[in-house]
């Protein structure tokens, strides 16, 4: 999370695209939700202003001066993959740098292209 | 040092009028950086001379650093309070998520004042404070339950903190702790006991507010140095692997383990209930506190059976760590592994600090042994080296305190022996109960000495140490001045709340190199200037509520065990607390 925050140089969390949290309490574990690169992404489908598009490979574009901060996105999501930045009011997603992979310790996170629809690796 | 706009702002709470405000104190973490530093100070503006510590007026202060949400193990949250154990300083620290939060919510301390007419539990983030119902959560058997009732009631989940108290806290057992994050403690000398005076049951904190930076490029390249240290070089291996609970057999093997109320210091069973042996056979999950890679955070896996249903278990997850596996492993005497968990998670539910805790486990068996007391006074528990269903027992008794002598030892053992006799056993250095080193003067002195009367103010066990592997004895002024400048130096470590696993990686020059690109300058000598007030700023505060190192107890168990230097001397004690007093 402060991996993503750092891509652009500054601490906290406002602009991170990828949120951790435990599964109902840290003895059952944590999960990381971040955006799944869906072929057919639901968020981009409810974009009024066409500001989120869908991208090649997979997930979403966004360009965030056509971007009305209206969230539909972020309810569309399923696994609520799109964030909040509530200091700009405009959505944060994952835009596959990876600058975030490096930065986990234990292997968690990593980079990959993939040949087959993310969804087949569950 | 300047400062950014969202530390500078302290959150004050009125518990008596439900109400709250945030002040600009610029000035406030220019001169003290924060954590420790800010605390001090508010602590001296708000507590009043002689405030009853269970009384309105005392504060419960929480303070956060300016590296907080921008460096990797900033990860502490200081909190300070008048210490209804001791009655004196009360300082504690926590990790876990705590200091994200309140420093993302957009605050560098939190003052609360008062008390509430009802349980309440807080809920804090960037628009405030919000005051809510909590005498559901009142009296409720097991702080897990508190915790995971907040979890699904308030929002934030992976941005928020979740403090609480158990009914060790509501009760006025002076060492109760406040639980975060379920397996993070602010352990010592009761905080839990303040909150419960207060009325106030939990806090939750949340918050994801931005943090720039002066110098951005700076920044990102002072982070991935220091992030490459902290995960390639060995420096924090030992805390991800076996975790503090290292420390056991090397403890032992040196002597230095105290055992059954240090009656000895060594442990039969030591081997049973080593970091190796937890790890091999226990160890069910590794976590960390928010923005650290690290992860030294050990939970044990606990399978219990029901006896009369059969097949039927329960499984849950038990945090430990070196100290909780002396105070309530070979402090009494405990080598089977479950019995200990089992103890140590009854020790959660009720929220008690589990060291003062087991240390006064320990010294009711002694006195049961010595019959200095009777099972009239245990209220029939029989408190015998080793049997854990006892002190299980026995820890729920200090919480609902149904004979005078469970009372009297609700106040540590310090009260207690002042009471029933067993002084020379009872193992309080400045009324706070002894952690898990005996390994010679050194130690012990930092018990008496240091701010907290803890073995993190100077780290005395490693002087002690390193005077064994060389052989050097040193004389009482040169161990004075030694446990003086680490202490000194650990006032700008938790200032800047740094985790103090990270003091190898966190030397001066990067610390200085760290602040830089925030925007803040500062030389090697002005953070050791500043260290050593703060260290005189809280020994002033000390002094002024009747502290005096001219009138310490030691302890004789101390002086009578073997310790791996030979028998601790109290005449050299003495004098190495004469010299620190006249250096300080
Ligand atoms: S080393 Fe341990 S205590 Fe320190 S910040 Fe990391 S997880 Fe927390």
């Amino acid at each position: 999370m402060f991996a993503c925050a750092r891509r652009f140089a500054e601490g906290g969390l406002a602009k991170s695209c990828i949120h951790v949290q435990s599964a109902g309490g840290i003895d059952k574990g944590f999960v990381v939700i971040v955006c799944r690169a869906c072929p057919d992404p639901p968020c981009a489908r409810v974009c009024p202003t066409d500001a989120l598009l869908p991208r090649e490979g997979g997930g979403v574009k966004l360009d965030i001066e056509e971007c009305i901060g209206c969230g539909n996105c972020v309810e569309a999501c399923p696994f609520g993959a799109i964030l909040w930045d509530g200091e700009q009011n405009k959505p944060r997603v994952c835009v596959y740098c990876g600058y975030c992979a490096p930065h986990c310790p234990y292997g968690v996170l990593a980079l990959e292209e993939l040949e087959e629809a993310p969804h087949d690796r569950g | 040092m300047t400062v950014d706009k969202l530390l500078e702002r302290v959150l004050y709470v009125d518990l008596d009028k439900r109400r709250f405000h945030v002040e600009h104190r610029p000035e406030l973490f220019e001169e003290a950086i924060g954590g420790t530093g800010v605390a001090i100070r508010l602590l001296h503006e708000e507590c009043p001379e002689g405030a009853d510590p269970m009384g309105p007026e005392n504060p419960m202060i929480m303070a956060v650093g300016p590296m907080v949400g921008l460096y990797p193990l900033a990860s502490k949250t200081v909190a300070m309070f008048k210490s209804p154990h001791t009655g004196n300083l009360g300082e504690s620290h926590a990790g876990g998520r705590s200091a994200v939060a309140l420093r993302l919510a957009g605050y560098g301390a939190l003052v609360v004042r008062g008390v509430s007419n009802m349980p309440v539990y807080l809920v804090i983030d960037e628009a405030g404070v919000q005051f809510r119902d909590a005498s559901a959560l009142w009296g409720m058997h097991s702080s897990y339950t508190v915790g995971s009732v907040l979890r699904e009631r308030e929002a934030g989940s992976g941005l928020r903190s979740i403090m609480r108290i158990g009914r060790a806290g509501e009760r006025g057992v002076t060492y109760a702790c406040v639980i975060t994050e379920t397996f993070r403690h602010f352990g010592r000398l009761g905080l839990g006991t303040v909150w419960g005076s207060k009325g106030l049951k939990a806090l939750v904190i949340r918050g994801k507010h931005a943090l720039p930076v002066a110098d951005r490029r700076a920044y990102r390249r002072t982070y991935d140095g220091i992030f490459e240290t902290l995960t390639e070089s060995s420096l924090m291996q030992k805390y991800h692997e076996l975790g503090t609970a290292m420390n056991v057999l090397p403890l032992n093997e040196l002597g230095a383990l105290p055992t059954k109320n240090l009656q000895d210091a060594r442990f039969e069973g030591a081997e049973a209930i080593s970091g190796e042996a937890l790890a091999e056979e226990y160890l069910g999950r590794r976590v960390a506190c928010a923005h650290c890679p690290v992860a030294c955070i050990h939970l044990a896996t606990l399978r219990t059976s029901f006896p009369d249903k059969p097949y039927f278990y329960k499984t849950q997850l038990v945090g430990y760590d070196h100290e909780p596996i002396f105070a309530t492993g070979s402090m009494l005497g405990l080598d089977e592994v479950n019995g200990m968990l089992s103890l140590l998670d009854e020790i959660e539910v009720h929220g008690l600090d589990a060291m003062s805790a087991g240390v006064a486990l320990a010294w009711a068996t002694e006195m049961l042994e010595r019959e200095l007391i009777s099972l009239e006074d245990t209220d029939g528990v029989e408190f015998r080296w080793g049997n854990a269903e006892a002190y299980i027992e026995g820890a729920g008794k200090i919480v609902t305190q149904p004979t005078d002598f469970y009372k009297a030892l609700a106040r540590g053992v310090d009260h207690a022996s002042s009471i029933y006799g067993g002084r020379d056993a009872a193992l309080a250095f400045g009324g706070n109960e002894m952690p898990g080193y005996h390994t010679g003067p050194g130690c012990h002195v930092g018990y008496l000495t240091g701010a907290r009367q803890s073995h993190l103010d100077s780290a005395g066990y490693s002087v002690d140490q390193k005077v064994a592997q060389s052989g050097e004895s040193l004389t009482p002024s040169e161990l004075a001045e030694t446990l003086l400048e680490e202490e000194r130096w650990r006032q700008v470590l938790t200032s800047l709340v740094i985790c103090l696993f990270a003091r190898n990686v966190y030397e001066p020059e990067t610390v200085i190199n760290s602040l830089e690109p925030l925007g803040i300058s500062t030389t090697e000598s002005e953070l050791r200037e500043i260290g050593a007030r703060i260290l005189r700023e809280k020994n002033a505060f000390k002094e002024r509520e009747g502290f005096s190192m001219d009138s310490l107890r030691i302890p004789e168990r101390i002086t009578e065990t073997m310790s791996p230097l030979g028998q601790v001397d109290p005449a050299y004690m003495r004098e190495t607390i004469e010299a620190y007093r006249q250096k300080l």
